[in-house]
């Protein structure tokens, strides 16, 4: 009888310590960003930057070394796949096309899916509201691709797999969070792949 | 059968509270987290410039590559701080994050007076054992409580294009993080 006890606490512990272990480091590892807002194949967190962050954010924040965008400083929206879809890859002519929400200035950031910079020979990682070229309505295409191409050319690197970031700086969206889902963003299409 | 199957629920239930707590008690056992990193490069109370990121050199991950950054590890154990930036002429601003990595406050250029952010950090405590006149005397300067003795602020550049990134630099570099003097006792 005391055996079975034994055996069953014993076996009763074995689980727990394996639930607890696994469903931390799932917890962890990925960003499961609840409170997520989405617009197409982008991706913001916006209570991340503020005081009502979640104990899972503040978890995976931590354990990668970030700080998250303060909700007044701007919003950051990331997106890991195209708008069909297709995870982000860096040997295919990817297109972000279209018009930003209202923010003092942009940024648009290729990062590797552990949110390093991907070397570049051009040293470019980044466009600018203020530095990519426009057409007459205000909207752009950035290019992403692993070779040069003729516009707004963000070199991918030619890596699997990547991370676009959008950070839109001093926007009034971050705090006025019902109006979010209804903005436009760029659309993001994968054109062909080499 | 059964009591297996209840000492196996119980397992699971215990691990799910076990998990809870691991993921409540993470962000205070961390040594990996931002102000960690912080830590061997940045020294208590003083502004220090941040090398920019480069592809291989990055001090956390998402950094923007565009924005010229300096950072306070601040500590108002000893007292309040007081912190001054002179403003760049793109976009500049200043958050606040609890030494758990909690943004707590920010502010941006459209709040700077005479092109420079000044501003007073204090705990709450400080903050009521102001004299009152001081408080007057300060009204045009902004008071940030800080929710936490220890944390970070954080002072952010943007360079609109590579060519601005100097500019970005020197505005962060000018950036100062130190004791507020004291003030004279109220006579």
């Amino acid at each position: 009888m005391s055996l079975r006890l034994l055996a069953g606490s014993l076996f009763s512990l074995i689980v727990a310590a394996l639930v607890a272990v696994g469903l931390t480091w799932v917890a962890v590892e990925h960003d499961l960003a609840f409170g997520a807002v989405t617009i197409g194949s982008w991706t913001a967190t916006p209570q991340r930057g503020t005081t009502e962050i979640d104990p899972y954010a503040r978890a995976y924040m931590s354990r990668s070394g970030q700080l998250p965008l303060n909700v007044g400083d701007g919003l950051a929206y990331s997106a890991r796949v195209d708008d069909s879809g297709k995870p982000l890859d860096g040997h295919c002519d990817v297109t972000v096309e279209g018009l930003t929400p209202q923010a003092r200035f942009w940024t648009l950031t290729l990062y590797d899916p552990a949110g390093r910079l991907v070397p570049s020979v051009t040293g470019r990682h980044d466009f600018t509201s203020a530095e990519v070229v426009r057409r007459g309505d205000g909207s752009f295409t950035v290019t992403v691709a692993p070779e040069a191409r003729a516009g707004n050319w963000l070199p991918s690197g030619g890596i699997d797999r990547y991370i676009l970031m959008l950070r839109l700086y001093d926007t009034p969206l971050g705090i006025a969070r019902q109006t979010v889902r209804e903005i436009a963003m760029p659309s993001i299409k994968t054109l062909g792949c080499s | 059968m059964t009591r297996g199957l209840l000492w196996l629920i119980g397992g699971i239930v215990l691990g799910g509270i076990a998990h809870l707590g691991m993921i409540l008690l993470l962000p205070r056992i961390a040594q990996d987290d931002a102000y960690g990193r912080l830590v061997p490069v940045a020294p208590v109370n003083t502004m220090t410039t941040l090398a920019a990121p480069t592809a291989g050199h990055e001090m956390m991950p998402f950094l923007d590559p565009a924005i010229a950054s300096a950072v306070c590890r601040y500590d108002l154990s000893k007292g309040p701080l007081q912190l001054s930036v002179k403003v760049s002429q793109a976009y500049t601003s200043v958050s606040f994050y609890t030494r758990l990595g909690v943004a707590y406050y920010t502010v941006n250029d459209r709040a700077a007076g005479r092109g420079a952010i000044d501003l007073s950090l204090m705990t709450e405590q400080q903050r009521a054992d102001m004299p009152e006149e001081e408080d007057v005397t300060a009204a045009d300067r902004l008071i940030v409580e800080s929710p936490s003795a220890t944390g970070l602020i954080l002072i952010k550049a943007l360079a609109p294009e590579p060519g601005l990134m100097d500019m970005a630099r020197e505005s962060v570099a000018s950036a100062q993080c130190k004791p507020l003097p004291p003030t004279a006792p109220p006579s």
